[in-house]
């Protein structure tokens, strides 16, 4: 096995070519998803709520909405699509009788599924700064965190869907996973304030926990020792997950 | 040997698929590799360009160990899958642009090989609409199409005209000749015996994962079957009454009522079945690929007592 760039741009492209006939009709809802979010959880719950984590209620939330954005744009692409390629449109199939080999594949899609999450979180970024939440410049750091978001979930999806012996599966994958870390990981509240101490290291586990630290940190404008630590975990979690997908997509691809 | 596969074999769990297979295919020609569903077929092709790897055995193409040169024999090389692969909601136009880019084509080189497989397989007038809007015969163009866009040296092509319409296959057929024609070799399955006795200049019978004969499809038939076949059909008693000792078939294929008889010379059989009952259907014909085939690999047939 090997991998070689141009290929894997290839594979991209491919992506690329298919997302650029409808994404005009996709990009709609990411603009709409997080105004919706803001108005009423943002605005709505947030009346009641006179602050949270030292900042204004909307403050808090608007980066972290960020970050889950990422992860749905990323998330979105390695489930049900990956899924699709590779059962029905046999569309790896196709590629594996060009120069292509499974490496260029896994990478390609993994760099798709990141471009996503880059359109997605952009939007709702582009969103948020117009509504003044964003501390401009500085807020822009959110911006490399994207793509970080999306490696982080673009590898724990894959690694899910290169295993599911059916498409059904997804919705285990959704509602037990994805949907539990939106209301989990410091999104609406801070969870370590809520877990007894004995329970903080739950917190530490929740992949989303650490982008949306890092997120709310950019926001702020502080750094501290802790973003090491987030940027150490989205990264190793990451590269095994990859390796991990790169042995299934190996084995799924060839025989 | 453009390629060259020795003692080449694949077990998947506990089902052998290809068997200690030995097959050489020289430059220039159409070599079919003619089987029963189930036979190996597909499982060898994909050992050909490499998505699946034997279990044991070498293969070698373009005199390259596949093993080490895996990316420069597939850049040579092109497949014509089974079945389709297509973005549907993309046109050829599109379809062919990014496939090429697979090959690392870029502009204006790409362009230039779209235009010329639209042209050599006349796809002008369906170019740029949707592929899913595409009837069967077209999408088989695009197909082929796709898999001559790096211009290979050897053209791989699956089952390539399974499903479809005569006036598509005998096109299809043409498309072939020429590309062969130009230098290219092609390797081809088939279980359609007339594709492979109209098409190809060599064939392998494989059977269950074995290489039965080979050879060029009229020697093939010559070195096993009579040239002339009869059918008839007659109950095993009126058979006797009709070969009456007289009449030697070299051999002989029952299925249910219908015998299909072997013969040098069809004549007198012909002249005996027309006196005895002038209305029993009778065909006669020259005995084809499918024969052999049936020879080689069917169980039903036997030698005449």
């Amino acid at each position: 096995m090997s991998l070689s760039l141009p290929h894997a741009l290839a594979v991209w492209r491919r992506d690329a070519a298919m997302y650029r006939r409808t994404w005009k009709l996709n990009i709609l809802p990411n603009f709409f998803e997080p105004v919706f979010y803001l108005l009423s959880i943002g605005l709505g719950v947030g009346a009641y709520i006179n602050e949270m984590g030292g900042t204004p209620y909307l403050v808090f939330l608007a980066p972290a909405l960020v970050c889950v954005a990422a992860m749905n744009g990323a998330s979105y692409e390695v489930t049900y699509n990956i899924y699709v390629r590779l059962t029905f449109e046999k569309a790896y199939d196709a590629m594996l009788t060009t120069p292509i080999e499974p490496d260029d594949v896994l990478a390609g899609e993994v760099l798709w599924a990141v471009t996503r999450a880059l359109i997605y979180g952009g939007c709702f970024f582009i969103v948020v700064a117009a509504a003044g939440l964003a501390p401009l410049p500085g807020g822009l750091w959110i911006l490399p965190l994207l793509p970080l978001t999306g490696l982080l979930f673009a590898t724990i999806g894959l690694v899910f869907s290169l295993r599911i012996p059916n498409i059904d599966l997804f919705s285990f994958y959704y509602t037990l996973f994805l949907t539990p870390l939106f209301l989990f990981s410091d999104v609406f509240f801070p969870l370590r304030e809520r877990l007894p101490a004995h329970w903080l290291w739950v917190a530490e586990v929740l992949p989303l926990l650490h982008p949306v630290r890092l997120a709310r940190r950019a926001f702020q404008g502080e750094f501290s020792p802790v973003m090491l630590w987030d940027l150490t975990y989205i990264l190793a979690v990451s590269a095994v997950l990859l390796l991990w997908a790169r042995r299934d997509m190996d084995r799924r691809l060839t025989s | 040997m453009i390629v060259r596969l020795r003692s080449v074999s694949k077990i998947f769990g506990s089902r052998i698929a290809v068997n200690a297979l030995d097959l050489d295919v020289p430059p220039g020609l159409c070599f079919g590799i003619l089987g029963p569903n189930g036979a190996g077929k597909t499982t060898t092709l994909r050992m050909v360009y490499g998505v699946t790897r034997p279990t044991a055995g070498s293969i070698e193409v373009f005199g390259l160990d596949l093993k080490k040169h895996l990316r420069a024999v597939r850049s040579r090389l092109g497949v014509t899958l089974q079945q389709n692969v297509f973005i549907e909601a993309l046109t050829p136009i599109e379809n062919l642009r990014v496939f090429g880019r697979y090959h690392l084509l870029r502009e204006p080189e790409l362009s230039r090989r779209i235009d010329e497989v639209i042209e050599f397989l006349e796809l002008g007038s369906h170019a740029n609409m949707p592929v899913r809007q595409l009837s069967g015969g077209f999408q088989r163009r695009l197909a082929i199409a796709l898999s001559l866009m790096n211009r290979p040296e050897l053209l791989i092509m699956d089952e390539p005209t399974t499903g479809l319409d005569p006036a598509v296959r005998l096109a299809l057929w043409s498309r072939i000749r020429e590309l062969r024609a130009h230098g290219a070799t092609v390797l081809l399955t088939t279980h359609y015996m007339d594709e492979a006795q109209r098409l190809c200049d060599r064939v392998a019978i494989v059977s269950d994962g074995r290489v039965v004969d080979e050879g060029a499809p009229g020697d093939l038939i010559a070195a096993h079957l009579a040239p002339e076949a009869v059918e008839v059909d007659c109950t095993p008693e009126e058979e006797s009454a009709l070969l009456d000792g007289t009449i030697r078939a070299a051999r002989r294929l029952r299925v249910g009522r219908r015998v299909t008889f072997y013969l040098s010379d069809a004549a007198p059989l012909v002249e005996r079945v027309r006196a005895a009952d002038h209305r029993r259907p009778l065909v006669v014909r020259p005995t084809n690929l499918e024969d052999v085939f049936l020879a080689l690999t069917g169980t039903s047939l036997e030698a005449a007592a």
